[in-house]
């Protein structure tokens, strides 16, 4: 069997390059959590009004004693709702999101809040968004004929702006 | 050698191909001005969906499959040169194959079956749909069969010998294909069909999802394969020069089937149903399976160089200015391997594991991939095309000028097109819409490219048209000049000797490819079994 030098040097080239690839991806994803969401979480999409975590009572954004924030979303078709929420930046926020009916996908354009939203699991996924605005949020897979006007809105608002409003309102979603 | 069978075949299975690509590359004009909401009259989502299902059924299903089955039969012949093993049987495989897809065109273009090429439940299409479709797969596993037992009679007919590189390619790549489908299938009888059937109410999606991404990342490279072949077994020759390395040839090829397959859940980096750590896995396994195009790159570039130096090319890069451009073969490789460069960054972000979240489901995915499949490989099926044309109708091709058009128009169109797709979908754009009704301002930003994607698609689409126009011309034109040339395979630059058998042989890698799926697909299969899954009653569109 031959094998040319000239050969043998690339493929160092090669397995250098892609152990480099690797190594950047697993040192993010084991040292410093970034990964992508899968939770492997099952939930009962055909009776999610029953269950106490996705009420309609229990949607949309929540902190806790502790202050960390809770979104917690219902894709359905054709619409993410609540309709319209509202975040503070640069904050820790969680997002849990489940389907009522069929395969759906989120994605809030420019951030890195995207998920595969499957029946039957709860897709949760950490993030938070570093520039203030109105975002939309998008549904990014096929789920019927009317898939084009499946979104919603999303206000990212400066982190004081949204503490405040926090006293004034009490709980900060608006439905 | 009397190979009229064998042409006949080889000629019916790419007809099938490319009458296939030609209707859906029309779908494809048709979608993109559809989708960019330029023309009102045109708006239809219902009609959009149809198509786009359609658009990907006959360009990944039904173009590929039977073009690689056509060239594969080929091949093995002149390769080999012996006759097809059992011809009944392989033309059995046609009609059945043929039946499936007309089977499944009917519901797909009367709207019945808008569930796009990758199904999709728990939305349901009309049952002939799946019918159809998995009809489509059991006659390419009649291919599969032909190619193997061939192979293996060869082996036993001239033991100690080495396979021609050619035949060795084709039968790892009818191996990969079982493997491959056997994912869909086992989602097809198990899940599709009784659902479909009304025999169940309900269906896992956790578990069709995960088979399906058992198939979806190797599917690609069993189109692929054809178009690697033809780097290595015919570019050399056209350019004038040698295959570098069988070995590192034979090495590729064996990596590409081995690693393409226990990765596909690159696919479902943003699925909850799947644990981090398999996800990591089958992400580890996407970057091997970049070193064999890493090295396939190196070994057709170095027969290149060969040939522009023994052309009198001088310098660090003269070489390539006096490659014969003119060839269609070597022209097309050229082109192909730059498309190959681009669409291999973009791949490389795409298995970038939790980076996949920033373009995951957005314009840059289908971007992407038309510029690897329909760019890289693709064009490698046309000069494969031009290539047989002449030797299988015994006709000289109709005009290799024109041929040289069509190869330059398809590369330019599909650079095109697939660059602002790409941009789309860094600025967010949804890949699967058929029209933008957010109420953002950001959507406005979308419109300059999406004008650019029209005018590309229709380059591509006068591109294909010319390509149809040129087999046409030389299959039935009028001409009485004969054409006598034979399928001829590229020499190697330095001997084959002392190969070692596992370069030679299949049944030790098909061990391997069992043990690394049980791996990597293992729990992942049977957690469907001891998780509480809740399944979906089927839901229309």
């Amino acid at each position: 069997m031959h094998i040319d030098p000239l050969e043998k040097k690339w493929a160092q080239i090669v397995l250098a390059i892609c152990a480099l690839f690797v190594g950047i991806l697993m040192i993010d994803a084991l040292f410093h959590s970034v990964n992508a969401p899968s939770n492997v979480e099952t939930i009962n999409s055909a009776k999610l009004h029953l269950s106490e975590e996705f009420a309609e009572d229990n949607l949309g954004v929540q902190m806790d004693e502790k202050g960390d924030i809770t979104v917690r979303m219902v894709a359905g078709r054709y619409s993410f709702f609540p309709k319209k929420i509202s975040v503070p930046a640069e904050t820790k926020l969680t997002f849990r999101w489940v389907s009522i009916d069929v395969l759906h996908g989120v994605h809030i354009p420019m951030t890195n809040m995207s998920t595969m939203i499957v029946p039957g699991f709860v897709a949760e996924i950490e993030t938070s968004f570093p520039k203030p605005g109105d975002y939309p949020v998008l549904c990014n897979e096929y789920c019927g004929l009317g898939h084009d006007h499946m979104w919603s809105k999303i206000d990212v608002v400066e982190k004081d702006q949204w503490n405040a409003s926090q006293i004034t309102t009490k709980g900060g979603d608006e439905k | 050698m009397n190979d009229n069978t064998e042409r006949n075949l080889a000629l019916s299975h790419m007809w099938v191909a490319f009458i296939a690509f030609i209707l859906a590359c029309f779908m494809g004009e048709y979608q993109v001005l559809e989708r960019s909401g330029f023309i009102e009259a045109l708006d239809s989502p219902a009609m959009y969906f149809a198509s786009v299902s359609t658009h990907g059924v006959l360009m990944a299903y039904v173009l590929t499959t039977f073009f690689i089955m056509g060239f594969g039969y080929y091949t093995a012949s002149t390769s080999l040169k012996v006759p097809i093993w059992n011809k009944q049987l392989a033309w059995g495989g046609f009609w059945l194959a043929l039946l499936g897809v007309i089977l499944a065109a009917i519901p797909l273009l009367s709207g019945l079956a808008s569930v796009l090429y990758t199904f999709y439940p728990p939305v349901q299409a009309d049952t002939m749909f799946y019918v159809g479709a998995t009809l489509l797969i059991v006659g390419s596993w009649v291919w599969c069969g032909i190619m193997i037992v061939m192979f293996l009679q060869w082996k036993e007919a001239n033991p100690g010998e080495t396979v021609p590189l050619a035949m060795f390619a084709t039968t790892m790549n009818a191996m990969l294909w079982l493997w491959t489908s056997a994912g869909v299938a086992l989602e097809s009888l198990f899940l599709l069909l009784p659902w479909a059937f009304g025999w169940v109410d309900t269906i896992d999606v956790g578990l069709a999802r995960t088979l399906f991404a058992w198939t979806l990342h190797p599917i690609v490279y069993f189109w692929l394969i054809p178009a690697y072949t033809a780097y290595y077994v015919f570019v050399p020759k056209h350019a004038g020069s040698y295959l570098f390395s069988e070995e590192a040839a034979r090495a590729a090829f064996i990596v590409l089937v081995v690693f393409s397959l226990p990765i596909g859940f690159h696919h479902l980096y943003m699925d909850p149903e799947q644990a981090s750590g398999w996800k990591m896995l089958h992400g580890v396994g996407t970057f091997v399976v970049a070193i064999p195009t890493f090295m396939t790159g190196f070994t057709v570039i170095a027969a290149l160089e060969i040939a522009g130096r023994l052309r009198g090319g001088k310098g660090l890069f003269g070489w390539i200015g006096s490659l014969p451009w003119t060839n269609t073969m070597v022209l097309s490789i050229i082109l192909s391997l730059l498309m190959l460069i681009f669409g291999g960054f973009g791949g490389i972000v795409n298995a970038s594991y939790a980076m996949n979240a920033m373009i995951h489901n957005t314009a840059w995915v289908p971007g992407h991939f038309h510029l690897i499949f329909a760019g890289t490989t693709v064009i490698m099926y046309f000069s494969i095309a031009y290539y047989l044309w002449p030797i299988l109708t015994k006709k000289p091709i109709y005009s290799n000028n024109l041929a040289l058009v069509q190869l330059w128009t398809w590369f330019i169109g599909m650079s095109i097109m697939t660059t602002p797709w790409h941009v789309l979908g860094l600025l967010g754009q949804p890949r699967r819409i058929s029209s933008v009704v957010y109420n953002n301002l950001m959507t406005l930003s979308w419109e300059p490219y999406e004008l650019l994607m029209i005018m590309g698609g229709l380059v591509l689409l006068g591109s294909a048209c010319l390509f149809i126009y040129l087999l046409v011309k030389t299959q039935f034109g009028s001409t009485t000049e004969v054409f006598e040339g034979e399928v001829e395979y590229a020499e190697t630059y330095h001997p084959v000797k002392d190969l070692p058998d596992y370069l030679n042989d299949i049944k030790i890698w098909n061990k391997v490819i069992a043990v690394l799926m049980l791996v990597s697909f293992g729990i992942p299969i049977l957690q469907f079994f001891f998780l509480d899954t809740y399944d979906s009653s089927a839901w229309g569109y």
